[in-house]
C-alpha cells in the first residue's frame, strides 16, 4: 500500500474483475466467491489488530456470532432493513470490541491468544442457555432472505468500504501509531503514542469489522443465525486468514480471505477421506505447510520478491 | 610449539553490523592471556567469536584443530567454558545445581573435581542449598568461576569478571585465577576493562580497538610502555 | 518488626526467597480447603461433589501440566496438546481392540505419545519457533488436523472403553466414593511425581530446567538446548495422554470432542495457577474442578445449567489475568538472557 500508481492499477484490475465474475460464474461459485468476500472483510479487521498492533485474537468469529445475531434478531423482530442491520452490527461489535479491547490492554502475546480462545468456545454457548431469546440450537431466522448475487454484491462493496476506510485510518498517524505498537510497544509509549487508546482502537475497528462479516456470512446461510455455525473453527480461520494474508498488501489480504474461503469448501471433495473430515485434514496440513513455508504470510512472500526483482 | 588457541583474521558481525575486522591472536596452552581495549572495541565479541555465540567467519584453531561452527554447546563439549558477561548463572537454582550444571559434559562422578573446587572455594560448601540468586555479586562471580572449573576445561573464556565487584574482590578472583592457573595448569583468555589487574595476572596481552588489534605482547611489555599504558590502558 | 515481618527475614537469611503474596496465597488454598472439610463433613452430597470435582479437577490439572511443560521450555501454548491427547487416548482404544490389557496398552500409550511430542516439536515446531504468532497458528492448525484425522480413521461415534478401576465404590460414611474418582487421582499423582522426579533428581532434568530458564546460559554449560525443548515436548504429550486416558472414564464415552471442553478448563487452571508454576497448574485444576463441580451442583439449572461451565471458566480466565496475571505461584514476567 505504499506507492501510488501500482497500488491504484492492482486495484483497478481487482475492480474490474469483480464486476465481471458473477456473469461468468455458476451460481454456486457466486456463493463461493460470495464467501472470500465476507472473510476479506473479517481478515481486513484482524490484520487490523494482528497484524498492525500485534494483537493475537482467536476469538473474533465471536464478534461475527454477534453481528450475525443483530441481523438475525432485527430482522425477525423488527423487521429492520437488512442493510441497516449491518450498520448496527458494525457500530455494536465495535463498542462491544472496545470493551473487549481494554482488558485486553493488560495481556500480551499468549495470554490474549488464550482468552480470546476461551472467548470463541463460551460465546456460543450464550445463545443455548438463553434459548428464548436467542433461540437456542434451533437459531433465529431473519424475515428476509436474499439471493447470491445479493450478497456477492454486498459482500464486495463493503469490502471495498471497509478497505477504503481502513487505507485511509491506517496512512495517518493512526497508523503510524499502530505501527509503532507493534515494532516495539516500548518504544512507542517512549515517544508519546498513548498505547491504551489505539491498542482499544484496534480492537474495536477489528470486532467492527467482524461483525458485518457476521451479518453477511447469517444472510449467506439464508439468514439462518444458529450456535453451530459460530464454532471455534470459524475463529481459527479467521486467524488462519489474517495469518496467511501477512501484513500491509491488499493482496496479502486475498490471498488470506480466498485461502480459508475456499480451501475448506474445496477439501470436502477430496477422495479416500470423505466430505466433513476431508476439510480438517487438508485444511489442517495446508495452515501448517503454509506457516513453514510462509512465517511471514502472502504479503512476505510478495515482499520478497519484490527485493530479489529490484536486486 | 602450536598455541592451543588460534585466532586468523577473525571478522564477526551482530546482523548487519560488523564488529570484528579481522582478529588474529594465540593463547599458549598454560598461559593466562588478557585482552583489554576500550568499549565496544570487540572483547566480548572475541569470546562469542570463539565459544560460537555470534556468527563469525575467518579461522579459529583450537589444540591444532579447526573450530568447527558447533554452536556453544558443541564448543563446551570440546572442553571450552565460557563465563560470559553478567557471570550466567542461574539466579533460580541452588548453588549446587550451578555446579552441576558445570559439569554438565563430564560422564561419570563429579565428586573429586567439587572436592577440587571446594579447597579454592570453600564457602561455597555450606552454601549448597541457597539460591544462587541470593548470593552477592561478588560470590556469584566466584560461583560462575567455580562452575567453569568443575567442567574442568583445557580453555576458559573469561569475560569481564570484574563488572559490578568491589576492587577487593576483583583482586581475590583474580588470584585465585592466577592460582588455577598455575596450580591446575588452566589455559584462561580473559577480557577485562581493568587493565592493570588483568596484566598483573596475565602472561600476555592483546589491545583492541574498533575490531582490530592494535597492539600485543608480554604483560610485561605492555606495562613497561608508558605511551602504551596512558593512551590505550587508561593508567 | 512484625513476627512474619521478622519470620520472613529469618527465612531470608538461610537462603530461602519468600515473599508475601506467596504466603496469602497459602493462606487462601489453606481457607479453601478448611471450608471444603467442613462442607464434606456436614453434608453427604457436598462431600460427593468435592470428591467428583477433584477427580475431574485432577485430569484438568493434568493438561494443564501439559501446557505449563510446554510453555516454560518454549515459551509458546501448545493449542493442539488436547487433541494430542485425545489422539493418543484413541492409540490406546486401538491397541486394546487388538487385544492388549488396559494397563499394556496404557504404558505403550505413554510411550508413542512421547515419540509423538518430540517428533511434532522437531518437524513443526522447531522451524517457526522464532515466531509467536507462526507457532500459534501452526497448534491451531495441528487442532485441525489432528481432529480431522481422528474422526476421518475412527469415525466421530461414540466408543466404548474397557474401564480400568471397575464400576464399584467406597462407602466412607455414607458418602459414596467411586473408584473410578479415586484411580484417576492416584494415576495422575503417581504420573506428577514421576515427571517431578525426573526434573528435580536426573541430570537430564536438570539440564531441560537450564534450557528453560536461560537458554543461552544453559548453551553455554553444554547443554543441547533444542533437544531438551524437543523433550519438553514428548513428556507433556505424556502427561497429556494420561490426561486422555483419566478422562474418558468419566465421560463414559470416547468420541473425537473429549478433550475440546477439557482444554478451556485446563487453561483456565494454567492461568490460575501461573503458566510457569507447575505445583499452580495442577492446584489450579483441582480447585477450577471443584469450584465446577459445586456451582452446577448447587446452583439451579436455569441459572447456571450445564452449558455455562465453558463461559464460567472463561470468566475466571479473565478475571485472574485481569487481577493477578501471574496466577496464583507466578512470578511477574522478566526478560531474561
Amino acid at each position: 500500500m505504499r506507492r501510488q500508481i501500482p497500488a491504484l492499477a492492482s486495484l483497478l484490475v481487482v475492480a474490474a474483475v469483480l464486476c465481471v465474475l458473477p456473469f461468468v460464474l455458476s451460481d454456486y461459485n457466486v456463493s463461493l466467491a460470495a464467501q472470500v468476500g465476507i472473510f476479506f472483510v473479517a481478515v481486513l479487521g484482524l490484520n487490523i489488530l494482528t497484524g498492525y498492533t500485534g494483537q493475537i485474537s482467536i476469538g473474533h468469529g465471536a464478534f461475527m456470532a454477534i453481528g450475525g445475531y443483530t441481523t438475525a434478531v432485527m430482522s425477525r423482530d423488527h423487521h429492520t432493513n437488512l442493510v441497516v442491520t449491518m450498520l448496527m452490527a458494525f457500530a455494536i461489535c465495535f463498542v462491544v470490541g472496545l470493551i473487549v479491547g481494554l482488558p485486553a490492554l493488560r495481556l500480551s502475546g499468549v495470554y490474549l491468544a488464550l482468552v480470546t480462545f476461551a472467548l470463541a468456545l463460551s460465546i456460543p454457548q450464550i445463545p443455548l442457555q438463553y434459548s428464548t431469546f436467542l433461540g437456542g440450537v434451533g437459531g433465529v431466522q431473519s424475515t428476509e432472505t436474499v439471493s447470491n448475487l445479493w450478497i456477492y454484491t454486498a459482500a464486495w462493496t463493503c469490502s471495498a468500504i471497509l478497505f477504503v476506510l481502513a487505507w485511509l485510518l491506517l496512512r495517518g498517524r493512526l497508523g503510524r501509531a499502530f505501527r509503532a505498537v507493534r515494532d516495539s510497544e516500548i518504544a512507542a509509549v517512549a515517544s508519546g503514542v498513548e498505547l491504551p487508546v489505539y491498542k482499544t482502537l484496534a480492537f474495536g475497528i477489528s470486532a467492527a469489522y467482524a461483525g458485518v462479516a457476521g451479518s453477511l456470512f447469517v444472510l449467506a446461510t439464508n439468514g439462518f443465525a444458529q450456535p453451530s455455525e459460530f464454532d471455534l473453527f470459524l475463529s481459527l480461520e479467521l486467524l488462519i486468514g489474517a495469518a496467511v494474508a501477512g501484513l500491509g498488501s491488499l493482496w496479502g489480504v486475498l490471498a488470506g480471505a480466498a485461502f480459508v474461503g475456499l480451501l475448506p469448501q474445496v477439501s470436502t471433495s477430496v477422495p479416500l477421506i470423505g466430505a466433513q473430515h476431508g476439510r480438517d485434514v487438508v485444511f489442517g496440513a495446508a495452515v501448517i505447510l503454509v506457516m513453514l513455508l510462509l512465517p511471514d504470510g502472502f504479503a512476505g512472500l510478495l515482499a520478497r520478491i519484490r527485493r530479489l526483482a529490484r536486486a | 610449539m602450536t598455541a592451543l588457541l588460534e585466532l586468523e583474521d577473525v571478522e564477526a558481525r551482530y546482523g548487519p553490523v560488523h564488529v570484528l575486522h579481522g582478529i588474529s591472536l594465540a593463547v599458549e596452552e598454560g598461559s593466562v592471556v588478557a585482552v583489554l581495549g576500550p568499549n565496544g572495541a570487540g572483547k566480548t565479541t572475541t569470546l562469542r567469536a570463539v565459544s560460537g555465540t555470534v556468527r563469525r567467519s575467518g579461522s579459529i584453531r583450537f589444540a591444532g584443530r579447526p573450530l568447527k561452527r558447533v554452536g556453544p554447546d558443541g564448543v563446551a563439549r570440546l572442553g571450552i567454558a565460557h563465563v560470559p558477561e553478567g557471570r550466567g548463572t542461574f539466579s533460580e537454582l541452588t548453588v549446587w545445581e550451578n555446579l552441576r550444571l558445570g559439569a554438565y559434559t563430564r560422564r561419570g562422578s563429579i565428586q573429586p573435581e567439587l572436592e577440587r573446587v571446594f579447597t579454592y572455594f570453600p564457602w561455597l560448601a555450606d552454601r549448597r542449598r541457597q539460591q544462587a540468586g541470593t548470593l552477592s555479586g561478588g560470590e556469584q562471580q566466584m560461583l560462575a568461576l567455580a562452575r567453569a572449573f568443575v567442567h574442568r576445561p583445557r580453555l576458559l573464556l573469561l569475560d569481564e569478571p570484574s563488572l559490578g565487584l568491589a576492587p577487593v574482590l576483583v583482586a581475590e578472583l583474580f588470584r585465585i585465577v592466577r592460582e588455577l592457573n598455575e596450580d591446575e595448569g588452566l589455559t584462561v583468555l580473559v577480557v577485562e576493562q581493568n587493565a592493570h589487574l588483568a596484566l598483573q595476572a596475565a602472561d600476555a596481552g592483546y589491545v583492541l580497538e574498533a575490531g582490530r588489534v592494535v597492539l600485543s605482547g608480554s604483560s610485561d611489555e605492555l606495562r613497561a610502555d608508558d605511551s602504551v599504558r596512558r593512551s590505550y590502558l587508561g593508567y | 518488626m512484625s513476627a512474619e515481618t521478622s519470620a520472613i527475614a529469618g527465612l531470608r537469611a538461610r537462603g530461602w526467597a519468600v515473599d508475601p503474596g506467596a504466603v496469602t496465597v497459602a493462606l487462601v488454598l489453606l481457607g479453601a480447603a478448611i471450608f471444603l472439610l467442613i462442607g464434606c463433613l456436614r453434608s453427604a452430597t457436598f462431600a460427593q461433589y468435592t470428591v467428583q470435582g477433584i477427580a475431574l479437577g485432577s485430569v484438568y490439572g493434568a493438561l494443564a501440566l501439559a501446557l505449563v511443560l510446554v510453555y516454560r521450555a518454549t515459551h509458546v501454548i501448545n493449542f493442539a496438546q488436547g487433541e494430542l491427547a485425545m489422539l493418543t487416548t484413541y492409540i490406546a482404544y486401538e491397541l486394546m481392540l487388538k487385544g492388549l490389557s488396559y494397563w499394556a496398552a496404557f504404558a505403550a500409550t505413554l510411550a508413542i505419545a512421547f515419540v509423538l511430542g518430540t517428533l511434532l516439536q522437531v518437524t513443526v515446531i522447531r522451524p517457526v519457533q522464532h515466531s509467536v504468532i507462526a507457532v500459534v497458528i501452526v497448534t491451531v492448525g495441528l487442532f485441525i488436523l489432528i481432529d480431522g484425522i481422528v474422526n476421518w480413521i475412527w469415525g466421530g461415534d461414540f466408543k466404548s472403553m474397557p474401564s480400568p478401576f471397575g464400576i464399584d465404590s467406597f462407602n466412607v460414611g455414607g458418602v459414596v466414593i467411586s473408584h473410578l474418582y479415586v484411580g484417576m487421582v492416584i494415576v495422575v499423582l503417581a504420573s506428577v511425581v514421576l515427571v517431578w522426579a525426573l526434573f528435580r533428581f536426573t541430570k537430564l532434568g536438570l539440564g531441560m530446567r537450564a534450557a528453560a530458564l536461560r537458554p543461552a546460559a544453559a548453551a553455554l554449560v553444554g547443554v543441547r538446548v533444542d533437544s531438551m525443548l524437543a523433550i519438553g515436548w514428548g513428556l507433556a504429550a505424556v502427561l497429556g495422554a494420561v490426561a486422555g486416558l483419566m478422562a474418558e472414564p468419566s465421560q463414559i464415552f470416547l468420541s473425537p470432542t473429549l478433550m475440546q471442553p477439557i482444554l478451556v478448563y485446563a487453561f483456565a487452571a494454567a492461568v490460575l495457577g501461573g503458566l510457569e508454576s507447575p505445583v499452580g497448574a495442577l492446584v489450579g485444576g483441582i480447585a477450577i474442578g471443584v469450584s465446577l463441580t459445586l456451582i452446577v451442583g448447587y446452583v439451579p439449572q436455569n441459572y447456571i445449567g450445564t452449558e455455562l461451565q465453558l463461559p464460567l471458566a472463561f470468566a475466571v480466565l479473565l478475571l485472574i489475568l485481569l487481577v493477578k496475571p501471574a496466577g496464583l505461584f507466578g512470578r511477574r514476567e522478566v526478560r531474561r538472557v
